[in-house]
């Protein structure tokens, strides 16, 4: 153990805010909880030029915290509503993180349904921004459930957000703009740094064994010669997240609250 | 002087079945639902309906108006799935039109313009291309070659939007933080009805300042009515938010029966101040605190 404990929530929100290092000036869109956590993070440490919203129409100069604002007000520095969002992300400088209800070995993600386009057995959100996102800006991924069910064998049931699976590509070539980063879950982080962009085991949360990351997910993972530890929070990081979580609403996110440190 | 004010049931008396109707605001905010209440009541049929979808939807859907709908989702923000658009769509009960948020607003763009498409790269690879019947592809004249979607204008017969004030000429103003398509809705439809909740002389409509908020030139408008909330359950922000608890139990009214009833208490109503007084009162209905996302 660690001197000090975290939560899974407080793990997969630092290992989240990775996927934002080094990104520049770039707005950040974290879509739920973990992922706007992690953003925010990013923005409050190493990742300081980010550009974030308060998740409606204003970009701010400092992250807001989430859940009730109380006598929280969000420092206004600009205007972002839907339209301005479309400019700006076709034109590439965002990276956002959302969490599908499917994702596939090639990266492609689906939010639309379940089963059968024309009868499905669950209709979801429809395919929203998915693929004008993925074909325009960087995508990074969550999902607080690892499973078969959420990483799916073949491809999933209806292409959203479009991946690394050259069948698709228009002419085969690899749309310029597609540019999949991290897959964040309960259980480990992935990246798409394997060959042709294959979705590889980066680092598997303390406690948790490759064996069980291969399988709860669908697909043959990528696994290199040494799979680090994804890095425990720092009590730097703890700070800044209990402040952008004042009622911590992250303990609901994974059921029960676990540990992020599983070992025994 | 012009004088487009009409009773919604006017708004409504000029659409016909099988039309292609825009919806304005977004998923549960500014939508114009006292005219989607007043559709429900009548005997229009066969709706193509293009929107960011929320309530209008899953009510349109519901009570069976809907025959094709264009969309990118449905979702009441802070209820993500909407329930009676989710029944709708797992019974297949009507023609999908799926397609990316961004490529519903590049549609209504084109359309906006006399244009019969505008090109994009958003749409490929995915499976949009290969389930929105007839969406078609075009190639780069230029020397790229390259290969886009030719997104179709998403020519309305008619808009409907709800705004915070407007006058009788049909100058409107949109204070709530995101203005939304609401200027493409109008530009893309033949014919514009406005729902505001507040009726002002021309003269305080505006200042140097305030023109800003105002979305489009008044030739757009071919109605305007005053409805104060007009847009509820759904927000109409500085004004009032979103009611959640309304949305709750219309969401949990999905089967036949609740369906009735919510339909007996809210929709079929003698006029929208009978419908205020069925929601809760006008005080209250002010009093729904603006969301926080």
């Amino acid at each position: 153990m660690t001197d000090h404990s975290y939560s899974l929530a407080d793990l997969c929100i630092c290992a989240a805010a990775e996927a934002w290092r080094n990104n520049g000036e770039v707005l950040a869109s974290g879509i739920t909880l973990i992922p706007r956590l992690g953003a925010s993070l990013a923005k409050l440490t190493f990742s300081p030029d980010l550009m974030m919203t308060d998740s409606e129409a204003y970009l701010v100069a400092e992250p807001v915290p989430v859940g009730k604002r109380g006598a929280y007000v969000p420092v206004v520095e600009g205007w972002m509503p839907y339209a301005r969002t479309f400019d700006l992300l076709w034109g590439g400088r965002r990276h956002a993180m959302i969490g599908p209800t499917q994702v596939d070995r090639f990266g492609q993600s689906n939010l639309s349904v379940i089963g059968d386009y024309t009868k499905p057995a669950a209709a979801l959100l429809g395919v929203r921004g998915l693929p004008g996102n993925s074909i325009h800006h960087a995508n990074s991924y969550f999902f607080p459930i690892h499973s078969t069910r959420s990483l799916v064998k073949g491809e999933v049931d209806m292409v959203g957000g479009i991946g690394y699976n050259p069948a698709r590509w228009p002419s085969g070539v690899k749309p310029r703009g597609l540019d999949l980063r991290l897959i964040v879950t309960d259980l480990a982080v992935l990246d798409f740094e394997g060959k042709d962009h294959a979705i590889r085991v980066r680092s598997l949360h303390p406690g948790i064994t490759l064996e069980q990351v291969q399988a709860a997910t669908g697909f043959e993972l990528e696994v290199p010669a040494a799979i680090p530890l994804t890095a425990a929070p720092t009590p730097e990081q703890l700070a800044i997240i209990a402040m952008l979580d004042p009622q911590r609403l992250r303990d609901g996110v994974f059921k029960g609250n676990p540990p992020g440190d599983r070992r025994t | 002087m012009l004088d487009k004010r009409m009773p919604l049931e006017d708004m409504v008396a000029q659409l016909r079945d099988g039309m292609t109707i825009g919806i304005g605001g977004w998923g549960a905010r500014r939508k114009p639902m006292a005219l989607i209440r007043a559709i429900l009541r009548s005997p229009l049929k066969d709706l193509t309906v293009v929107s960011y979808g929320g309530p209008d939807v899953g009510m349109l859907l519901t009570a069976g108006k809907i025959k094709k709908l264009v969309f990118g989702f449905v979702s009441m923000d802070l209820i993500p799935l909407e329930p009676h658009f989710k029944a709708a769509r797992q019974a297949g009960s009507f023609e999908v039109w799926e397609v990316d948020e961004g490529m519903v607003q590049w549609g209504l763009r084109a359309a906006a313009a006399g244009l019969p498409f505008l090109p994009t790269r958003v749409g490929l690879a995915s499976d949009i291309v290969r389930r929105a019947a007839g969406l078609k592809m075009i190639r780069s004249p230029y020397d790229d070659g390259e290969e886009f979607v030719a997104m179709p204008a998403l020519r309305l017969d008619a808009a409907l939007l709800h705004v915070n004030e407007a006058d009788q000429v049909g100058n409107t103003v949109i204070l709530s933080p995101d203005p939304f398509f609401d200027d493409l809705f109008g530009r893309a439809a033949d014919r514009t009805f406005v729902t505001c909740e507040r009726l002002v002389p021309t003269a305080a409509i505006c200042t140097t300042e305030r023109a800003r908020y105002n979305p489009f030139e008044r030739s757009v408008v071919t109605g305007v009515a005053e409805v104060p909330f007009g847009a509820h359950p759904t927000a109409n922000g500085p004004d009032y938010g979103i009611d959640v608890a309304h949305l709750t139990a219309y969401g949990a009214a999905t089967s036949a029966e609740a369906w009735a009833e919510y339909r007996a208490r809210f929709v079929d109503v003698p006029n929208h101040d009978a419908y205020v007084a069925a929601a809760g009162g006008a005080a209250q209905l002010a009093s729904v605190a603006l969301p926080v996302f």
